[in-house]
């Protein structure tokens, strides 16, 4: 760490990381809701508790991006952060925010209120004062990593980083904009949904891999910054059209067809080519960084980035394909391993880099961090598989055989019990890798193996 | 030097590029839904989608496919229920109407919908958004009416 105000990013880490384990924590009891529906159906309905899951998965996502860039923005423009105190703010706003979400959802607080109430579109739930301050938090993160570096050294990593952050920013706009006209409504609620996950937010992950391939492989800069221009490029050029696989049945013209499966399928290419960058950069990376879990988090998250996004996205895309799949277990699969591969590994590739730096020390812990990337990956793949099989099997019995949809959920208790399994260790894969992360040791207890001398 | 340069504009001329086309798109799509694949909004209609939204039904039913996975489709649930009662739309009403009602079942091992204080008016409101919902050409989705 070279400047003080990196720190800043120890903050957000840590509530990123609270978050994390409410949104696990709520994914395995509506997992075991599937298994026993009675449970706490009268005190906290399955939508509720779904809506906490969601909806903190993303606040938690954002929080770590924000506490990347914090940490990333000093070293790219080579100056402290613009104001910290501000950042600070910034968190506080969404502290607050976060709170009035969880407290206003479980109680139900203000019923119908349009300006204090919960809404009912899917992951933008939050109540419009929530969303005001979502609002303001961002204008005041904008402000304060765009300030640092207009006035610092502009780089590549930074250019693209920023763009994908201010992207972010405009899109959630439309959360502001609600057509009474349910197509129109779906039409530019997918402008937030999809052109976050397909687009901007593939901005930040290219910058992130950048940056921590700069650091972990220790590769020239100039070779980095030809491939992020490709990266973001190939990112945006097939994930703006390729909305359009959203736009296939919900009321939008029937070209949608053609040009969403040709563009997404093409949203493989930037994955792959993600992960051809990280593999090219450690082979041809001149050092041996220390921080072996931090390499391994990084690769794992171009790799499952490219199974869950890509292929699994792949999977369904199509439209005659699509037509069958569409709303069933197979979209649950892949929701799943996409934003675990793409956005949790990123976030703790980041973490697992940063904390060591943030706290001053050599990486510590690197085993068990190892053993936590794993079985938490492990458990995820088990998770995308058996809601796969659900999925085809939900999709022959439903949609192929036209039977009723409660019939057919009875069919596919047994995956959703594997699921839950697996569930239950994605929890204590989280605490394991926590556990690691903000609880250092003096000496490792199995130190890695030291690279032999050439 | 050059390479970097020659990637940043491509990056950001391409990028321009599909946005606008994506925008004209989108625009044309907007036109498409407003005169062609929705029926004309009503006053109850807008009402229906505010219940609908207030309620996060969102959250366990899916609407045209989106949604949560853990109750069934609702955009073709009115015409479900026509088929079911005959194709009688006074009769589908009712029905719907006295299936929300009478939730949550309390059935152990069944899925549990909550039981939500919806007035007369909000019920009638939230069936006819129903009824507006699966007339949308949706391209002949979902391809049954199990959906």
């Amino acid at each position: 760490m070279k400047y003080q105000s990196q720190k800043i990013s120890l903050a957000y880490f840590a509530f990123a990381m609270v978050l994390f384990v409410v949104q696990v924590l709520m994914g395995v009891v509506i997992g075991y809701v599937y298994l026993n529906p009675n449970f706490l159906a009268e005190v906290l309905p399955f939508n509720i508790l779904r809506m906490l899951h969601t909806n903190s998965l993303i606040v938690w996502l954002l929080t770590g991006f924000f506490g990347i860039a914090y940490y990333i923005i000093p070293e790219e423009a080579e100056r402290e952060i613009e104001n910290p105190t501000l950042a600070y703010v910034q968190l506080a706003i969404l502290v607050l925010g976060t709170a009035g979400v969880v407290v206003t959802y479980i109680f139900d607080l203000f019923h119908g209120n349009p300006f204090l109430g919960k809404q009912g579109r899917e992951f933008i739930e939050q109540p419009v004062w929530v969303q005001l301050g979502i609002v303001v938090a961002a204008l005041i993160f904008l402000y304060n990593v765009t300030m640092t570096v207009l006035k610092g050294r502009k780089t590549a990593v930074a250019n693209v980083l920023l763009l994908g952050l201010w992207g972010i920013a405009i899109f959630f706009l439309f959360a502001f904009y609600n057509p009474a006209n349910l197509a129109l409504d779906k039409m530019f609620w997918w402008w937030i949904v999809h052109l976050w996950v397909e687009g901007v937010w593939e901005l930040v992950m290219a910058a992130v891999l950048a940056f921590l391939m700069l650091k972990l492989a220790g590769v020239d800069r100039e070779m980095v910054e030809k491939w992020i221009y490709g990266l973001a490029a190939l990112s945006l050029f097939t994930g703006i059209l390729g909305t359009g696989h959203h736009y296939y049945w919900i009321g939008t013209p029937a070209y949608w067809q053609w040009i969403g499966s040709i563009f997404s399928s093409l949203e493989v290419v930037p994955f792959f080519a993600m992960v051809l960058f990280v593999f090219t950069m450690v082979w041809k990376g001149q050092r041996e960084h220390p921080n072996k879990a931090a390499l391994l988090w990084t690769l794992g998250c171009a790799v499952l980035a490219f199974f869950g996004a890509g292929i699994w996205g792949f999977l369904h895309t199509l439209a005659p394909v699509n037509y069958y799949t569409h709303g069933t277990q197979v979209t649950m699969s892949h929701g799943h391993l996409a934003f675990y591969g793409a956005y949790v590994c990123l976030n703790l590739a980041f973490i697992t880099y940063a904390m060591p730096k943030l706290l001053g020390r050599e990486p510590y812990n690197q085993v068990l961090n190892m053993v936590s990337f794993w079985v938490m990956t492990g458990a995820m793949a088990f998770i995308t598989f058996a809601l796969t099989f659900a999925g085809a099997v939900q999709t022959h019995l439903q949609r192929v055989r036209g039977e009723n949809f409660m019939d057919v959920q009875d069919e596919l208790t047994l995956f959703y019990l594997f699921r839950e399994g697996a569930g239950v260790v994605v929890l204590l894969a989280v605490f394991l890798y926590l556990y690691s992360v903000f609880v250092p040791r003096e000496k490792e207890i199995i130190a890695p193996a030291a690279t032999p001398a050439e | 030097m050059q390479t970097k340069s020659t990637a940043r504009n491509i990056f950001f001329g391409g990028t321009i590029f599909f946005f606008v086309v994506f925008v004209l798109l989108v625009a044309h799509s907007y036109s498409y839904i407003v005169n062609v694949s929705t029926p004309p909004l009503t006053d109850s209609v807008v009402r229906g989608k505010k219940v609908w939204e207030e309620n996060a039904c969102i959250d366990c039913h899916t609407l045209l496919g989106e949604g949560a996975y853990y109750a069934p489709e609702l955009g073709n649930v009115w015409k479900r229920y026509l088929a079911n009662n005959d194709n009688d739309p006074k009769a589908a009403r009712e029905a719907i109407i006295t299936w929300i009602k009478s939730m949550p079942t309390g059935v152990e091992g069944r899925r549990q919908m909550p039981h939500f204080d919806l007035t007369d008016q909000q019920l009638n409101d939230l069936v006819d958004f129903f009824e507006w919902t699966s007339k949308i050409n949706t391209q002949n989705w979902p391809p049954n009416l199990a959906g």
